[in-house]
């Protein structure tokens, strides 16, 4: 893993007050995103717009395509043009992404997706917020496949996990998602970036072989492939058929049993590497809340609560929600009464957190169908419920 | 040719090809290898620089295309090609990049994709060969279906309305059409040669038969009589008006060279007009800065 | 911890007034301030708000629930939202576009004729800079040095000197007001932490 130090051009290095849909974009140029291709849809657009304002002066591209469906093709192709490439949308438009998320899954495609989460199903509630993607960014095209996913609970957040989602990207070769929502989206606070040689970031895997010795699908001790990019005359080819190292389409069980595991077991086997966490109090805790975004500074108001009532309560705060942290879950819930999982939504990452509880401990639930956050109140009731 | 690729006899447009992939998937008779072997051909005559030259297919028999071309080359999702294309076009604006796909992929599920670039005269060749039909599927009625032609899900013959092509690029933006049928080989390469060699949104239909269904559903022969059958149903008129190339069952075929002006693409747009709003604060687009 | 909104109707440069004001809170003043606004078709309505929570510590709950000072700047706004103001909060409305209804619990009520003060300096579009130097001087919540600071980038550079003269005549008026307040004791009422 080659690392590099940010070019100045992208960054704008100051105390700003921004919301957070502009922090992701000012998290990208800095990160060394160049390319930036999608569609309007609220509460995403903002994002969208401060591209089309700054990108124009770094010596990048600003594209807004037909639909989300050709904004994140156009990203596929801009990543193998060598390009760092970022989209961002919001409910529906992520439901029309599923089908080329696919695509970069198979392809080993660097790229980042930020979603900016509204209530859902369907219309839902375009300017209100949820957190109902959770599970959609992990299982929502189909196949056998893994990913990364951020979760930031302020716009400072949205501007370095916007960064720290490209460095991902480059390192494991896989498309990483900035899960946030339309409270942190839509809401403005001090972000301070930093100089741009404090910013570090990671080189693509950048393949440096004979011409005619190149796999693009063959994996490093590392388990990742290395790269080319269109136009360096290596004529490889790639496909979103099932497909052997050379990338040639291989239609048959044995060629699936070695390509599709190979997706899925680089992120897991990994994961201890990707996976961030901010855990508070667990050690003794009889209670553990797990919340992500902005539902876990929600929470915090309520924990605090608990605490004075002298219920022993731990947070656990998801940075990373995808791939999940299934050891420090396990091992936890042989210590503890029961875990408390707020989350906007009916619950999604809370059965994640049941499955790898493994029966040791109860999940409870504290859901919220979006358009609004938590009430703190609630999850005081849950966390108090849960230490009887 | 080099000497010692005459030695083993081997075709000139091998090296173009990806050997260790052939045989192909196309059934025998099919039109889309011969598309290839024109398309190829004009690689080879036009000299352009193969190491700049990416092709990009979507889904379908002919999306298969990308697979056997020896250029950097993606095989995507349904539809998609065209997308794809625009965004590798636009990460590295050096690249000739050319979409090789068919008329499902490009008109039926990528319409949108395909009008749109066409409007901002997006600078890719777009290849679309047209059989009539979902042949990958098995032969489903199609956006290009003839009326009253037979298909798998239109058992009883066709009644929608199907697109004429070259009019609905025209009409969306399209700096250069063309239309030929698979037989046209030197037509074909001729107009793949001028699309490489131009800057500018390039369609080239290519009128191309599926033996193994819509042909043999609707009785229209195999094999060469085929090719032949469609060949000979053609009539050259360059400059035709594009309204006028409709497309009826077992009727006469239009092919030519229809349109072909100069106009900015995208990318000179985008660089003349926000060099011209930012001055110096705009950077101008040229390409990979690396 | 002190929650604020600003409302008026859209057009007035609401939700410029909750980012300007945060911006100063946040940048300027080390407080920290988290602003937030009603966003689609559904806030476009006449009655349009911006919300801004500030701590000297992290905001955990983003959003306003019952606010210590409620800024008006036309009738509907007033009308929608004076209910949810606390009863010892602060009331600060356009003279000329509100009537308010009788005082209710403690709030103390000001009011300013932002909107005909900025006629009178050039430009009714300014209003909102006028209420908000008003704003400075009565709730003392921020510094009137980190507003004029943060107002760089959120007002059109040519417009800057009037945007900050408009502030100026606000932030006047307010000190003259809180001068004039016959009880010294009240006039000196800060905002609760």
């Amino acid at each position: 893993m080659k690392k590099v130090k940010a070019d100045p051009k992208g960054v704008l290095t100051g105390a700003h007050y921004l919301d957070g849909d502009h922090a992701l974009a000012e998290g990208a140029l800095a990160a060394g995103c160049r390319f930036f291709a999608g569609y309007p849809i609220t509460p995403s657009t903002e994002t969208a717009e401060r591209f089309a304002e700054r990108i124009p002066k770094v010596g990048g591209v600003f594209i807004q395509m037909e639909d989300e469906l050709a904004s994140i093709a156009a990203l596929i192709g801009a990543a193998w043009g060598g390009k760092k490439v970022m989209t961002v949308t919001s409910g529906p438009g992520f439901s029309l992404m599923m089908e080329n998320i696919g695509l970069a899954c198979m392809l080993e495609t660097p790229l980042v997706i930020a979603n900016v989460q509204r209530g859902g199903p369907s219309t839902g509630l375009p300017t209100l917020t949820g957190q109902q993607d959770m599970m959609q960014v992990k299982w929502g095209s189909h196949g056998d496949y893994e990913i990364i996913a951020l979760s930031p609970d302020s716009p400072q957040e949205c501007f370095d996990l916007c960064i720290e989602a490209f460095n991902l990207s480059e390192i494991y070769r896989v498309p990483s998602f900035v899960m946030t929502d339309e409270c942190v989206g839509h809401m403005h606070e001090k972000v301070v970036i930093p100089p741009a040689e404090e910013i570090e970031l990671v080189e693509r895997k950048w393949y440096k072989g004979p011409k005619d010795k190149y796999l693009p699908f063959k994996p490093d001790e590392d388990m990742i492939p290395f790269m080319v990019k269109v136009g360096d005359g290596y004529h490889f080819h790639v496909t979103g058929l099932t497909h052997d190292e050379r990338g040639y389409p291989v239609i048959n069980a044995e060629c699936q049993n070695v390509c599709v595991p190979h997706l899925v077991d680089k992120i897991n086997m990994n994961a201890d590497k990707i996976i961030k966490l901010e855990e508070d109090e667990t050690d003794n805790a009889e209670i553990i809340v797990i919340s992500y975004g902005i539902t876990s500074r929600v929470t915090t108001r309520a924990v605090r609560k608990a605490r004075k009532a002298g219920i022993k309560v731990g947070t656990i705060r998801l940075i990373t929600v995808w791939p999940f942290p299934e050891k420090r879950i396990k091992e936890l819930a042989k210590k503890i009464k029961a875990f408390v999982v707020p989350e906007i939504n009916y619950g999604q990452v809370v059965y994640e957190v049941e499955r790898c509880a493994f029966g040791q401990a109860p999940a409870i639930r504290v859901p919220h169908c979006g358009g609004w956050v938590h009430d703190p109140e609630d999850i005081f009731k849950a966390i108090k419920e849960a230490s009887k | 040719m080099k000497e010692e690729d005459r030695r083993e006899g081997k075709n000139p447009i091998e090296n173009l090809l990806r050997m260790d992939r052939i045989p192909h998937i196309w059934c025998p008779g099919c039109g889309i290898g011969v598309v290839v072997t024109s398309f190829a051909e004009a690689l080879r005559k036009s000299e352009i620089d193969l190491d700049k030259t990416a092709i990009i297919s979507g889904i379908g028999c002919t999306g298969r295309v990308a697979g056997y071309v020896k250029l950097d080359s993606i095989h995507t999702t349904h539809g998609r090609a065209v997308p794809v294309a625009t965004g590798l076009k636009l990460a590295n604006p050096e690249l000739k990049v050319v979409v090789f796909s068919g008329d499902g992929d490009i008109a039926g599920i990528g319409g949108n994709h395909f009008i749109h670039a066409a409007r901002r005269n997006m600078d890719l060749v777009i290849i679309c060969v047209n059989n009539f039909n979902y042949a990958m599927t098995g032969g489903q009625v199609a956006a290009t279906t003839p009326i009253s032609a037979n298909a798998s899900t239109a058992p009883f013959g066709n009644f929608e309305y199907p697109f004429n092509l070259p009019y609905l690029a025209e009409a969306s933006g399209a700096t250069y059409v063309a239309r030929w049928t698979a037989l046209h080989l030197r037509r074909v390469t001729k107009s793949v040669q001028e699309a490489l060699g131009r800057r500018g949104f390039s369609f080239i239909e290519v009128i191309t038969p599926c033996v193994t269904l819509y042909a043999r559903r609707n009785r229209l022969g195999d094999g060469l009589n085929l090719l032949k059958y469609y060949y000979e149903k053609s009539e050259i008129q360059h400059g035709a008006d594009t309204k006028t190339l409709d497309i009826s069952y077992q009727g006469k075929l239009i092919v030519g060279k229809f349109v072909d002006k100069d106009k900015p693409t995208f990318l000179d747009c985008m660089n003349e007009h926000l060099g011209k709003v930012l001055g110096d604060k705009y950077e101008p687009y040229g390409g990979n800065h690396d | 911890m002190t929650e604020i909104r600003f409302s008026g109707f859209g057009g007035q440069g609401i939700i410029r007034c909750g980012l300007i004001a945060g911006k100063a809170l946040s940048l300027f003043d080390n407080k920290q301030a988290t602003m937030t606004q009603s966003f689609g078709p559904e806030a476009r309505g006449s009655a349009c708000s911006s919300q801004l929570v500030v701590s000297d510590d992290r905001v955990l709950y983003p959003y306003i629930s019952a606010p210590e000072i409620l800024v008006s700047m036309s009738q509907e706004a007033y009308d929608k939202y004076e209910p949810e103001l606390r009863e010892d909060g602060l009331l600060l409305i356009d003279k000329d576009l509100v009537k308010p209804k009788p005082p209710r619990g403690k709030i103390k009520s000001y009011s300013i004729p932002s909107t005909r003060f900025a006629e009178e300096l050039g430009n009714r579009i300014i209003a909102n800079l006028v209420m908000l130097g008003f704003f400075t001087a009565i709730t003392r919540v921020v510094s009137p040095e980190a507003m004029k600071k943060a107002l760089p980038g959120l007002v059109p550079e040519r417009f800057l000197e009037l945007n900050k003269k408009a502030f100026d005549k606000g932030y006047e008026y307010g000190k003259k007001i809180l001068a004039e307040e016959k009880k010294p004791k009240t006039s000196k009422q800060k905002v609760k932490k």
